[in-house]
């Protein structure tokens, strides 16, 4: 089958500060990953990991430093006609975080949907139109007649989100960019709107870019899932096999640091941690080197490379069985040589 | 329990608060918190959970007696138990009661980044807090006590010269923390400590105020949504829902056997590891507090609504194993679970 979304070598730089003491911050660095149909794929990792960047990136909010976006073979272009835009837009939707902040406050929440329906020309006619919203707001368990007339805040932050939700499925997207879309959700409803994103896969053959630093949802709803860290995709495979058995280092200490709902698990070491959050963009090799208990000393000169451990991308030079690193350290001696 | 029960430091008696807000004339009242009585014990850490909106933080602002209008004690009672003394706050002077805070009772508010003046270099924070309640100190003695104290911490004592903005979130956090234990309080009020924070971060504020109450074998009250954290730290949960502790227990039974069907639904549809299978949120959206449904506030959400509910609060009723809960499924003499 072929990729819904590839996204390939995709940078982003950052930069900082006045003209004498600039500062660059390479937020997401080297990401490539695909997306395929009627998936499910999460980006988890902390803030500040570059999550967001991507999806922004993705969306088009803000212009690559470099690499190439492609999806269903038609390749994002730096200035695209105004019909290349509408027909990735018609296809690619976002959900974002705090569903109070994604309306107009002074704006009823039913002006959104015919907007969006007359932006891409979907129905002729008001009647057409209120029927084709009602049909889109069924599938996340709304109807037209509890939306139409309120005001986003006469709604509960669920339902709100559901809205937001409905909202971007009124064009038939064929994929979702979901940016955490339950944080601000209470705990006791969260798993409804998580089941809807299954739902949507199911039934509609939906994919959905699952943002989130939530682990323990993540392992929930999605298929496959890439742990980034500070611009770096470290991990990347199955769900169950990345958070099941973690591999890289870091994945290793978010898993552990996930506090899980058992009493009986709880935590025994302590974890260390940064003081300076900006010093682990900067780092020349690894990021995690600084705090990585399994740190050598080829982590601190080299970036290391994606190794594939059981179907599972690892950017660890623990994994490295081929000698990579002792190819490096060779030419590094020899280069001092000359 | 070892025969001996562990000693009071903080009840309430059927506590009441409500924000009175007069709008154009309208009155609106919102109870926040609608008659809840605990008893926090001497070296536990007691949870509160809750969604958003459901009282915990109201029941904070009350259980610190910092409550200013709109928010106003309808009713009920705030008591401290200082030295087998009982004391209510809402009777003191406020020098009386300036005295009590930070040295027997102390908080630390959701947010650190607003707490901590942002113009200021954390010593001069700390300086400014100990000259107001140790007297006869020079500011060297300050400096000095400020990096014992953040030392025994485990936390580096160079952020004393750093201003707010310059630490992250997590360290700001755990300086907020520590500030608040510096004067060895035995009660620790502590809202959303982690909320906003990374994971990793997250889990080194716990561990400070874990190794916090260890070593000062005082009570923490930790306020946070986030069960997960409530598993790890936690030694009781009560759980609010719309202004009302609904159940309280250890946490292991909490978890292991909740009674009240709103708890149920709270703990099954948490998302746990190796388990993938089809988790079920409580339908319906949580209630306006200004407009509470009669009865049972939990009931049109409820799958096992009776008419009882629909009439009448159910009584909080002590099932036994320090469980206390308050629904009349449990009332009706079955073992509360549901049919």
């Amino acid at each position: 089958m072929d990729a819904l979304l590839k996204i390939r070598n995709l940078k982003k730089d950052f930069a900082f500060g006045s003209l004498l003491s600039r500062l660059r911050i390479t937020a997401v660095d080297d990401v490539s990953f695909d997306v395929m149909p009627a998936e499910i794929f999460a980006l988890a990792g902390e803030s500040g990991c570059g999550k967001t960047t991507t999806a922004r990136l993705i969306l088009g909010f803000e212009e690559p430093t470099s690499g190439t976006i492609i999806y269903k073979k038609g390749k994002k272009r730096r200035k695209p006609k105004k019909r290349e835009k509408v027909w990735f837009t018609q296809g690619v939707q976002a959900v974002f975080q705090n569903p109070f902040e994604t309306f107009n406050p002074l704006r009823r929440a039913e002006r959104y949907f015919f907007e969006t329906v007359r932006n891409y020309g979907l129905a002729k006619g008001g009647r057409c139109a209120e029927s084709l919203i009602d049909e889109t707001l069924n599938a996340v368990g709304l109807s037209f007649k509890e939306v139409s007339g309120r005001y986003p805040s006469e709604f509960s932050g669920g339902q709100l989100q559901r809205v937001s939700i409905a909202r971007a499925l009124l064009t038939k997207p064929s994929l979702l960019l979901a940016d955490e879309p339950v944080s601000m959700v209470d705990a006791s409803i969260r798993m409804s709107i998580v089941n809807l994103f299954k739902q949507l896969r199911d039934e509609f053959g939906v994919s959905v870019i699952y943002i989130t630093h939530d682990l323990a949802t993540a392992y929930y709803v999605c298929d496959r899932i890439a742990i980034m860290f500070r611009g770096h995709i470290v991990e990347m495979g199955e769900v169950e096999n990345v958070l099941m058995a973690p591999k890289h280092p870091y994945t290793k200490l978010l898993r552990e640091s996930i506090p899980e709902a058992d009493p009986k698990k709880r935590w025994k070491e302590s974890v260390s941690l940064t003081d300076i959050e900006h010093e682990e963009y900067l780092r020349k090799g690894c990021r995690f080197a600084g705090r990585c208990p399994e740190v050598m000393d080829v982590c601190r000169e080299n970036v290391p490379p994606d190794f594939t451990v059981d179907g599972v991308f690892v950017k660890c030079f623990l994994y490295d069985e081929e000698g990579l690193m002792t190819q490096i350290r060779q030419s590094a001696v020899t280069d001092d040589a000359e | 329990m070892n025969g001996v029960m562990p000693r009071t430091v903080l009840r309430t008696e059927q506590l009441k608060a409500f924000y009175i807000l007069d709008a154009f004339g309208t009155e609106k009242i919102v109870k926040a918190v609608n008659g809840v009585s605990v008893q926090i014990r001497e070296n536990e850490v007691y949870g509160i959970s809750g969604e958003s909106g459901c009282g915990k933080t109201t029941l904070l602002k009350a259980l610190y007696s910092a409550i200013e209008p709109p928010l106003r004690l309808v009713g009920g009672k705030v008591l401290y138990v200082r030295d087998g003394e009982e004391i209510d706050p809402y009777s003191l002077s406020k020098e009386e009661k300036r005295r009590l805070r930070w040295e027997y009772v102390s908080y630390v508010p959701q947010g650190s980044m607003s707490v901590l003046n942002p113009v200021k270099k954390l010593k001069d924070s700390y300086s400014d807090f100990l000259e107001s309640h140790v007297e006869g100190k020079t500011r060297r003695d300050t400096t000095a006590i400020a990096k014992r104290h953040l030392h025994e911490l485990g936390l580096p004592p160079r952020v004393l010269d750093a201003y707010p903005h310059q630490l992250s979130g997590g360290m700001r956090q755990r300086v907020t923390i520590a500030l608040a234990a510096l004067l060895g309080p035995r009660i620790m009020i502590a809202d959303e400590p982690t909320t906003a924070l990374d994971v990793v971060v997250q889990r080194g504020v716990i561990q400070l105020l874990k190794s916090i109450q260890e070593s000062l074998k005082n009570t923490i009250v930790l306020v946070t949504h986030d069960m997960g954290v409530q598993a790890n730290i936690a030694d009781r949960i009560g759980i609010m829902y719309a202004g009302v502790m609904i159940e309280e227990s250890t946490v292991e039974r909490v978890f292991e056997e909740p009674l009240h069907p709103y708890t149920q639904y709270l703990i099954n549809s948490l998302p746990k590891f190796g388990d993938k299978s089809m988790r079920q949120s409580a339908p319906g959206s949580p209630p306006s507090l200004e407009k509470l449904p009669s009865g049972c506030p939990f009931h049109p959400r409820c799958p096992h609504a009776m008419d009882v509910c629909l009439q009448e609060m159910p009584e909080v009723v002590d099932v036994g194993k320090n469980h206390r809960v308050a629904c009349w499924l449990v009332e009706g003499g079955g073992d509360g679970r549901a049919p």
